[in-house]
Formats: structure tokens, sequence, C-alpha cells
């Protein structure tokens, strides 16, 4: 029990996964798997968000006591600040979240105008 | 200036793409120079980097000045100075070769259609530049979601096609996104030559198993290895034949060079094939996935779903190298790199020019075309040939090169699956052959273009076209005949020491 409660975030993460996972999957309808994708996408997001977590109080890297160099003077006590290239990176995969949502999106767009339809079923009935 | 060089090779396209609609709005004709001009100047620049690194050795080149593991890192050494060769001339070659064809099939489209193709290229030469694994996760989404785009345009049924690639290659990059994020926790690095000082101490660890399952699995997906490639052949078929010249020939084998760099560069061949039974798995996948595409190859009626499904077989050739996993399979499979890029450019330009003559792309539009593109048919039948692997063409040495090897690996299984995707090969393209004799008077049963003098009308493709796919017939016989200083000079310092 213990093992799932102190690492919670890294078992709402595979859920969050399976749960896009299902959608992509067993969903008929194109905007539902966009859906289920984007989950998916999101799931590791929480992933990489949460290792950079620190135990014990550590707050964000945000450095006072004078600019960048009479910062760096001091000595930085790395447990005291959690660790921020796993967001910096996250930053950059939202992008490209966004962008496959958007071009996944503008697809299911031509596909809509094309055949008025969402379901996969009846598209590919159409297209025979 | 001369030590920027190879990040120009990457900036250029990206900065050529963004001015391109600026471009559009001043004239619509000017894309198409703009575009050729772009990828010439980024072909220069890898040409360049090539001869630099056969003289000097490999180039490391920090972005920003920020040495690594902070920054982003670009290492260049002989496999990846080939690839860089590989990738910017292919596509120089299909954006001379595009002209013609994007007009007829895009008409209204044609600025947007050059920018994503901008776009396309920058993806595929970052991933192969890149010596960060976050930075070649971002460029492998750069060349996917430009290939989504350029795949829904195409003909009828391209949207759904393109969705079901847009799924299923998301979740591949998500894959490989996870695999970064393991590696990461594990060892705090992204930085590959980084990556592989420090993993060999962690080679038992879970996490780093983990993460290298989810790294082949997702590349996997993307190279559209056997059960992973029922995106492919609708994808590939329906796109705009320009963005399947594209496309085709380099989006699988990217991969297949990141699955080496992977296997071979951030883990050590002491993890991936001595301590791992992954070479095993890869062979047999490989053997499968040459069967199957084989089967299905011959089961179609499309030629350009056809060509899809050899390149299926394909990849099966290049994994299944891999498995056999001693150096000269692995010298094969990377010469069967360097030719596969060839062979299929060559095989999916002359798709084009069918589907430019006949606006539709099945076997039975080869009638006569012996008697009326008899050029055309000179770099079809060279790349056929080549495809089926007859000697002076290039594909015969790969699969010298690879048989060699899995008869040195005892993998007897690997053989038979080579010959016999050789023999359907042969069925495949000599039925296309026949086809394209029919109506055709005697004396000219030699594919060499005899139909010259005689009274049949010769429309043959425009020129634009037709020079970019002669040029890639008469490299396939270069590259055959030249293939010695090629291995010596490139490939043979690409291996892997196992």
């Amino acid at each position: 029990m213990d093992f799932i409660v102190s690492k919670y975030n890294y078992w709402i993460y595979i859920i969050l996964m399976m749960i896009g996972f299902y959608a992509m999957i067993a969903k008929r309808n194109l905007v539902k798997k966009i859906i289920g994708m984007n989950i998916f996408q999101t799931a590791i997001i929480l992933f990489f968000v949460s290792t950079a977590f620190k135990k014990g109080g550590a707050t964000l890297p945000i450095l006072t006591g004078g600019h960048g160099h009479a910062a760096a003077e001091h000595a930085i006590e790395v447990a005291n600040y959690i660790n921020p290239l796993p967001h910096v990176l996250m930053l950059t995969a939202i992008v490209v979240m966004v962008a496959t949502l958007g071009v996944a999106l503008a697809i299911v767009i031509m596909i809509y105008r094309k055949y008025r339809t969402l379901n996969e079923d009846e598209i590919i009935k159409a297209l025979k | 200036m001369m030590e920027q060089i190879p990040v120009l090779i990457v900036i250029i396209p990206l900065m050529c793409a963004l001015i391109t609609p600026l471009v559009g709005l001043l004239r619509k004709n000017f894309c198409y120079p703009w575009v050729i001009l772009s990828l010439a100047v980024s072909t220069t620049c890898s040409v360049m980097t090539l001869n630099t690194v056969l003289h000097h050795g490999v180039i490391h080149y920090y972005l920003g000045n920020w040495h690594p593991p902070w920054g982003i890192e670009y290492v260049i050494d002989h496999l990846n100075a080939m690839m860089l060769v590989l990738v910017s001339a292919t596509a120089l070659l299909v954006s001379i070769y595009s002209k013609k064809s994007v007009e007829q099939e895009l008409p209204d489209k044609v600025v947007y259609f050059y920018t994503v193709f901008l776009l396309q290229v920058t993806g595929f030469l970052g991933i192969v530049i890149t010596g960060d694994v976050f930075n070649l996760y971002v460029f492998l989404e750069i060349a996917s979601l430009a290939g989504y785009a350029l795949i829904a345009i195409g003909e009828e049924g391209a949207p759904l096609a393109s969705f079901r690639y847009v799924v299923l290659g998301t979740v591949g990059a998500c894959f490989y996104l996870l695999a970064v994020g393991y590696l990461y926790v594990a060892t705090g690095s992204l930085n590959m030559g980084d990556l592989a000082e420090i993993l060999p101490a962690m080679y038992g660890s879970k996490v780093i198993l983990v993460a290298f399952a989810f790294f082949l699995v997702g590349i996997a997906l993307k190279m559209a290895l056997f059960p992973l490639h029922v995106w492919l052949p609708d994808a590939y078929t329906k796109a705009p034949s320009t963005a399947s010249a594209l496309l085709a020939p380099l989006m699988t084998k990217v991969a297949i060079y990141v699955m080496l760099r992977i296997m071979f560069t951030v883990f050590k061949p002491s993890f991936s094939i001595e301590y791992l039974p992954i070479a095993k798995i890869l062979l047999w996948v490989g053997i499968i996935a040459i069967f199957a595409g084989a089967l299905m190859a011959l089961a179609q009626v499309d030629f350009k779903r056809m060509l899809c499904y050899i390149i299926v077989a394909e990849v099966g050739y290049m994994v299944g190298g891999v498995g056999v996993a001693n150096a000269v399979a692995i010298k094969g499979t990377i010469l069967h790199i360097l030719n596969d890029v060839v062979m299929t450019l060559g095989l999916f330009t002359v798709a084009g020019i069918i589907t430019y003559k006949m606006k539709q792309h099945n076997l039975s539009d080869f009638k006569a075309l012996f008697k009326r593109m008899p050029l055309t048919m000179v770099a079809f039948v060279t790349v056929a040939l080549s495809i089926i692997g007859v000697p002076p063409t290039c594909g015969f040495f790969s699969k010298w090169y690879l048989i060699q090897g899995a008869i040195l690996a005892d993998s007897w299984a690997f053989v038979v699956a080579l010959l016999f995707s050789s023999l359907v090969n042969v069925v495949l393209f000599f039925r296309i052959f026949e086809v394209g004799y029919e109506f055709h008077s005697t004396g000219a049963a030699h594919g060499d273009g005899h139909g010259h003098g005689e009274t049949a009308v010769i429309e043959e493709a425009p020129l634009s076209m037709l020079v970019p796919t002669l040029i890639v017939a008469a490299f396939i016989v270069l590259i055959g005949l030249y293939n010695q200083p090629i291995i010596l000079n490139i490939i043979q310092f690409a291996v892997p020491k196992i």
C-alpha cells in the first residue's frame, strides 16, 4: 500500500497513459481518438515533471541574492531546489504536442468535409 | 566561417522554409527555384562536411558554444556525414523533380507544399546531425508532422491514411520520449557521448532495460518494421507523388539510422548484442518482415502500393542485418541504407512519372510504355535490376555483404529470406516488363530503349522529371561500380567494433 501511496503520481501517469491508449484503440470516432492521443501525451508530461520533484521542501530554482555571478558565488545546495531541466524539456514537448493536435484536427476537418461523418467505419465504407 | 558549416546544413532549409510563404506572396513561380537554391546550398554544405570528416575525423559542433553535457552538440562522424549527403542530395533531386507534378496535382497549394517540403527536409537533416537524444526527438517530430501534412493533401482517401499515421506515429514518438525520460532519470544526461560513458556502469539496471525497450519499439513504429508497418502502405500510396518520392526513401532509412545510433553509440554493442538477446529477436523480426513484405507485394495491383510493400521487405533486410550482428552484416546494412535510399527514390520517381502521364498508378498502366517512354523505362529497368540484385548495380553488393555476414553467423534462415525476396522481386518486376512490352514489335527485347528509331509515338516525361530520374539511375550503377571506395573510405569507419 505504501508503495502505491508514496509514488501516487507515477501510478496516475500509468493510468492516464492506459486511458489514452484505450481511447486510441477502441473508439471509432476520430475526434475521440485524438483526445485519447492527447491524454497519452499528457501522461508523459506528468511523468517528466514528477521526476523533477525532490522530497524535503525543495522549491523553485530561483536564486536570490544578486545577479548571475554574485549568486553563483554562494554555494548552492542542490537538494534545496527541484530540477528545472525536465520542466524545460516539457515546454518543448508541449509545443510538439500542440502542433500534433493541430495537424490531427486539421486532418479530421478535411475528412469531415469530404465524408460528412467522423465515424471510422462509415468513412471506410464510403471509401470502397 | 568554415567551422560554422555543420549548423548551416540544418539552418538553411529551416530559415528558407519560413521565408517560402513570403516568396510565394511575391510570385508563386519563385518558390520552385527558391527551394532548389536552398537545398543546393545545404547539399554543398553537407558535401563539404563529409570532406572534412574524411580528412580530419569526427566534427563536434557546440550550439551557442555551450559545451556538452549542458548544451546541444552536433556530432558528425562517418556514418552521419554519409547520411547528411544522402538526405540533402535526395531532397535536392526531388525538389528539381517536383515542378510539373506539384503543378498538376496541387495547383493551388504550391506555396504551402514547398514550405512543408523544406520543413520535412529540415527534420530529416536534424535527426541525422544531432548528438543529443532530446534534440533528436524534436527533429523526429518536425519530420513526422511535416510528413503527416504532406500525405494528407494527396488523392482520395489520403486524409484517413494520414490520420492513421498521425496516431501511430505519435505513439512511436511518445515511446521514444519516455525512453529519453527514463535515461535522463538514471543518468542525468541527454548527450549521446556523455550517455555512452555513464551507461556501462548501469547495464544491469531495470530502468535502462525499460528505456532500451521503449527506444526500440518507438523507432520500430517510425521505420515501419513488419508488425508495426500498417500505416505505411496507405500513407505512401495516397500521398502526392512528389511527397512520396521524398518520404518513402528517407523516413524509414533515417529511422534505421536512429536505431543504429541508439544500439551502437548510446548503448555499446556489449549491451545491445551480448547482454540482451535483442539481436536474435531483430533477426527473426527482420526475416518475417522480408517474407511478409515480399508476399504482400505479390498480391498488389497498384504499382505504388507494391513499392510500399517492397519497402517493408527492405526494412526487414536492414533490421535483419543488424540482427545478424557481425561486422560484415552491419557493413552490409549501412551500405544498404545508402543503396535503398537511391533505389526507392528511383522507384518512386518513376511512379510519379506514371502518375503524371496516366493520372493513376496501376500495374496495367505500364502497357506499351517501353515504346512510349523509352528513357523513363531505361531508368526503371536499372532500378528494378538493382532491387533484384543484379551485379553491376548497387543492390547486388549490399545484398552480397548481408548474405556473407549471415553465412558467417550461421543464420541460414536470413540467407533463405534474402534469396526468396530476390526471387519474388524478379517475378514482380518482370511481370511489369511484360506489361510494358505489350503491343511491341520484335527486336527490342533488351529493355534498353531500342524503341527510339521506330515509328511509335514517343511521349516522354517532361525534362524536369526525366533528368532527376536518369541521374538516380546513373547513381545506382555508379555506386555499384564504386562500392569499394565507398566502403573503404566511409562505411568501414561507421561499423561498430563487435
